[in-house]
């Protein structure tokens, strides 16, 4: 358990410093940046405390957006899909989540996917909605959200291949 | 009230994350509004400390094009003090009377941002240096922006590529004034608002500030106009500016105090009374 508790401390605090201090910073093509910090609300824990994972998702959002200038927009998409990973879990993962045994480094690569892509797409909507704030804006909205999302999946999938543990 | 208690319990999750996102909703609208992000914002001890530690390693990376930079200010000014004629004006009668009225800072930018929609700058330079709310931010080629929070030793400047930035500036040749706002497209490109229908505008015309905020001095380089068009009502013109700085590699910035402001707005709010 204390080892869990280490693990996951150790990966909030890497992923926001890894954000803010690199991935914020790549603009590619201008306005392209990966926002990988979601990683730790997709790896949390399946049957850990649903409360304390909530007011965690919301706090790292917190800390981002106090680090980059962007008000609540961090916090919220990051509120948001803590919140609705229950049903994105259900609808990805399917049999083996409503058994309670499953663990991230179990399940196989389409469905890992799967999970990833509705995460990521879901929160990068919010949170490009929330900074541009305007309905008349919805295709530079939707323009912006699919090309990060793009960028977010593909390094959101390289780390959790690379730093999966395989000796089990 | 036991059911009401039964139902906060059965709930509990719901009830956090509505008021979890309710909390960062509100963060957000604050932070759409000009001068309202108070409490998240990167000028404090902790993000400031980050960022500055991290900047010390990565500005040497681009040490040679910013020490490009500084030799052609360098050039342009000493152009300036030999070309200059010692003119004395004749309203400074003896040596109390004389004095800058405005008075110069010099910082660096530890945190840059240009592709969000709201951008905002982190400079290393807070109230222990006389920093305040409202001080123009310029480089060596123009304008850059206005300060916004400040804590001990680090500010946050509202950038010009900001969608709630709004700058009072006019066409070098004729003193036709409008506002300099931005649509959140490129980091080139800033739109100038609100310019007369009348204004001889034509393409490459240099735009400066206009000293009529009472934050920036007058004529102070903003960029050129790229191309104009006249809005849907046909009253105002709306041109696009392009910089003259390169917002993408910003280092070395300059702070403006206009020591008169006190002034200047006090006279104004008892001409309004």
């Amino acid at each position: 358990m204390n080892s869990i508790i280490s693990i996951h401390s150790i990966r909030f605090i890497l992923l926001i410093l890894v954000q803010v201090l690199i991935c914020s910073n790549i603009n590619f093509l201008g306005y392209i940046n990966p926002y990988i910090y979601v990683l730790f609300i997709i790896l949390f824990p399946v049957k850990n405390n649903r409360t304390l994972f909530i007011f965690l998702s919301f706090l790292l959002g917190l800390i981002v957006d106090s680090f980059l200038d962007s008000g609540g927009i961090h916090a919220a998409a990051s509120v948001f899909i803590a919140y609705i990973r229950p049903l994105i879990l259900k609808s990805s993962f399917g049999m083996a989540y409503e058994h309670q045994n499953m663990k991230f480094d179990s399940v196989t690569f389409g469905d890992k996917l799967t999970y990833i892509t509705i995460m990521v797409t879901v929160h990068h909507i919010i949170l490009f909605y929330l900074e541009i704030f305007s309905i008349s804006k919805i295709i530079l909205i939707l323009q912006k959200a699919l090309f990060s999302s793009i960028f977010t999946i593909i390094l959101c999938v390289l780390i959790t291949i690379i730093f999966s543990r395989k000796s089990k | 009230m036991q059911q009401i208690i039964n139902f906060i319990i059965r709930n509990k999750n719901f009830l956090l994350f509505l008021l979890l996102f309710f909390i960062s909703i509100v963060f957000t609208i604050q932070s759409h509004s000009y001068h309202k992000s108070k409490f998240i914002n990167s000028a404090n001890f902790l993000t400031g400390g980050i960022y500055n530690t991290f900047n010390n390693f990565s500005s040497y990376l681009n040490l040679k094009s910013q020490n490009q930079l500084l030799a052609e200010e360098n050039n342009r000014l000493k152009s300036l003090l030999f070309n200059s004629e010692n003119k004395t004006d004749s309203t400074y009668i003896d040596s109390t009377s004389y004095r800058d009225l405005y008075k110069i800072t010099t910082a660096e930018i530890i945190k840059n941002s240009y592709s969000a929609t709201n951008n905002i700058l982190l400079i290393n330079k807070g109230t222990n240096d006389n920093i305040k709310e409202d001080f123009g931010v310029i480089t060596s080629k123009g304008i850059l922006g206005v300060i916004v929070n400040t804590s001990k030793n680090y500010s946050t400047v509202i950038s010009i590529l900001n969608t709630t930035s709004n700058i009072s500036v006019q066409l070098k040749k004729s003193n036709h004034y409008g506002s300099l706002t931005w649509d959140g497209d490129s980091p080139e490109i800033v739109q100038l608002v609100d310019v007369e229908k009348i204004a001889p505008v034509t393409k490459g015309d240099t735009i400066v500030t206009s000293g009529r905020s009472s934050i920036f001095p007058k004529n102070i380089p903003v960029g050129i106009v790229q191309d104009f068009e006249l809005d849907t009502a046909e009253n105002y013109y709306e041109i696009n500016v392009k910089l003259f700085n390169d917002m993408t590699n910003l280092e070395h910035v300059h702070i403006i105090e206009n020591r008169d402001i006190e002034e200047i707005t006090n006279l104004l709010n008892e001409t309004n009374e």
